[in-house]
């Protein structure tokens, strides 16, 4: 599975691809149970739920069992999917925590993924690991500061661990907030210059939001398994994005007219710093914090029809 | 394709009288709101409201069928529904949301379904989303170049805007009158230039009069979603449907525009690539 996913990266990026591993009916099926739960997750709420209850049920059933045939099943089970589960890394530079956190907000699967979908092998917070291992994923949180010889060795670090890194969230993608550090607080006046990460590494994929909504976490990490580099295509696309702000509307839509008052932007923004004045985005700058939120998602930046329709079914 | 994938087409109208005196066309939008609220498919719709200044709409979060109806009509000018969605989830509390808009808001809306990047908990929210067709859209201060610059009437006094048959026409309570469509080319925004979707192909349901007679709209039904609420609504008796075949103008002529406005769209997104601008498209 991994390989396969491997290779379509690596077919992706330019280089070189090896043969793809097959896939064994069990991964399969974990992969439609993933894919299924996550669909119902999009579902109405009403729906998941009741789904959710009736897992709740199957598993208190599956618990009432003997608890020797349960421990036998388990662990020969346990042995076949950890074979190859994609090995993720969380890495903390200058971030809230937030999108960590938003990960953990996918109730619904998250024990399903963590335990059967991927490993997350290293992680502040989430993982009681102190040297940084080897990583196919690094999914890495915040902006990282000049100033500081620790972060920036650890994002040296990180590059060289990962086999894909993720700019996560919007600080580590375009700074974000950070970008209005300028020093002069202690207890470190000279921690002053907060750079995204693609500013000092190669960045391979990008999730911008401020928070990401754990529905596109959800979604990415499924993608990711699953090898759908169509669905991943935007965020591949993003990645060398460093620089974002509210008055991109005017620059990359208005003023190319491309604006047709949508008002999706407004909805995105997550500090109100938009509002539709006369049917065109006003940009309230003191509000702005620079995530980019509003110009990802506007339909006229770029639009994923085919992808639309598929998930529409039309 | 001119129309999009689409399940069913038919021409149709609200049974409700009510519904049928303040509609733009058929009352489709205004009826299926209606009946999804009163059978809980959505706890509250959001559209475009009236405002105290004439022809300003405002999105408007609508929990009561009176307040759907009485916000029924066309606006030819922009109410970015979408700027509410994230209020109606988290202020009002509402899990299942409908709402109504021109293809490109719906777009809007698609997008951030597909790709629900800062978002949080509300794509699965939007349980109808109805789309109408959508030829052009105006700025205001465009509608009162046509109405008080070329009409002699004034925005206050128009009880109705509708385009049609060649002309923009404006019901005041004295007259109805007509302007050449010609005249009103040149005031829709720049945007709409190089839209591609005339009959909101995107939508879970969509409607538009071009294709039926007056008092009656053309209804597509898209998604599964949408297909279930809008047989739902005819079985209930709150829709009455004739099909597509057996009404005048028919589907020729709506082929024929949306055809049209495609290949005007098309045209225009090369020039601009050719000049170096950007596309979504
Ligand atoms: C800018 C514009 C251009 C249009 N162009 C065409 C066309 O070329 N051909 C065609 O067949 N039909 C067109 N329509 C659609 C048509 O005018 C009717 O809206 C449609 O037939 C629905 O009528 P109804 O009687 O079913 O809806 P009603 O029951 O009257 O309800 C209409 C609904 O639309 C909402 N609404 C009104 N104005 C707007 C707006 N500006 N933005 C978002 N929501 C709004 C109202 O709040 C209401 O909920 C256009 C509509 C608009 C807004
Ligand atoms: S305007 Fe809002 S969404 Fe856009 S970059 Fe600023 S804070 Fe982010
Ligand atoms: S999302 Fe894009 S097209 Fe829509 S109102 Fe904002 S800038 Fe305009
Ligand atoms: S023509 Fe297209 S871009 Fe313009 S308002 Fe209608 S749907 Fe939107």
């Amino acid at each position: 599975m991994l390989d396969g996913l491997k290779n379509k990266l690596r077919k992706f990026l330019g280089l070189e691809a090896k043969p793809d591993a097959e896939d064994d009916e069990a991964k399969a099926k974990l992969k439609q149970e993933i894919k299924s739960e996550v669909e119902a997750q999009s579902k109405p709420a009403e729906e998941a739920k009741k789904a959710a209850d009736a897992a709740a049920e199957e598993e208190a059933k599956k618990q009432a069992e003997s608890s020797e045939q349960i421990s036998k099943e388990s662990s020969t089970q346990e042995v076949e999917k950890v074979a190859d589960k994609p090995k993720i890394g969380y890495i903390h530079m200058s971030g809230c925590t937030g999108d960590g956190m938003s990960l953990t907000e996918n109730y619904d699967i998250l024990s399903t993924l963590l335990t059967d979908m991927v490993d997350i092998v290293y992680g502040t917070t989430l993982v009681d690991l102190w040297e940084m291992p080897e990583m196919d994923l690094a999914l890495v949180e915040g902006s990282v500061c000049l100033q500081d010889e620790h972060s920036v060795k650890e994002l040296m670090e990180v590059r060289e661990k990962s086999g894909l890194v993720c700019a996560f969230g919007s600080c580590a993608m375009t700074g974000c907030f950070t970008r209005y550090a300028r020093g002069g607080q202690l207890a470190q006046p000279k921690h002053e210059s907060f750079v995204p990460i693609s500013d000092l590494i190669k960045v391979d994929c990008a999730i911008p939001g401020c928070p990401a909504s754990p529905e596109i976490i959800a979604k990415v990490v499924v993608a990711l398994i699953n090898g759908d580099m169509d669905y991943l295509q935007p965020m591949l696309d993003m990645a060398a994005c460093n620089l974002a702000c509210g008055c991109d509307l005017q620059t990359n839509v208005v003023s190319k007219a491309l604006c047709t008052g949508c008002g999706t932007c407004v909805l995105a923004c997550p500090t109100r710093a938009l509002e539709m004045i006369e049917g065109r985005p006003s940009h309230n700058k003191n509000r702005c914090i620079k995530c980019g939120a509003c110009t990802t998602h506007c339909p006229r930046t770029w639009f994923p029809a085919e992808q639309i329709k598929k998930d529409l079914g039309l | 394709m001119a129309f999009g994938t689409y399940k069913e087409v038919v021409s149709a109208r609200a049974t409700d009288k009510a519904i049928q005196k303040v509609a733009q066309d058929g009352g489709i939008v205004s009826a299926l709101l209606c009946y999804a609220l009163e059978e809980n498919i959505i706890e509250g719709a959001i559209v475009a409201g009236d405002t105290e200044d004439a022809w300003k709409p405002e999105p408007t979060i609508a929990m009561t069928p009176e307040e759907i109806i009485a916000a029924a009509g066309t606006k030819y000018t922009f109410s970015p529904n979408a700027i509410r969605l994230k209020e109606a989830v988290r202020q009002y509390g509402l899990e299942k949301i409908g709402t109504v808009g021109t293809p490109c808001q719906i777009m809007g809306l698609r997008k951030m379904q597909s790709y629900p990047f800062a978002t949080r908990f509300v794509a699965d929210k939007l349980a109808l989303i109805i789309g109408i067709f959508c030829m052009e859209n105006f700025p205001r201060d465009s509608l009162k170049t046509f109405v008080e610059g070329k009409m002699n009437s004034s925005l206050e006094n128009v009880n109705k805007m509708d385009i049609g048959k060649g002309k923009f026409w404006i019901t005041d309570p004295e007259k109805e009158s007509g302007l050449a469509l010609k005249e009103t080319h040149g005031y829709e925004q720049a945007g709409c230039n190089i839209c591609l979707d005339y009959v909101a192909e995107l939508a879970d349901v969509s409607a538009g009069s071009v294709g039926s007679p007056d008092g009656w709209s053309t209804v597509f039904t898209r998604t599964d979603n949408g297909a279930d609420i809008f047989t739902a609504a005819v079985e209930a008796g709150v829709i009455e449907t004739k099909p597509m075949d057996d009404v005048k103008p028919g589907l020729e002529l709506l082929e024929k525009l949306a055809n049209g406005k495609k290949d005007k769209g098309q045209k225009e997104i090369e020039r601009r690539v050719n000049m170096g601008l950007p596309s979504p498209f």
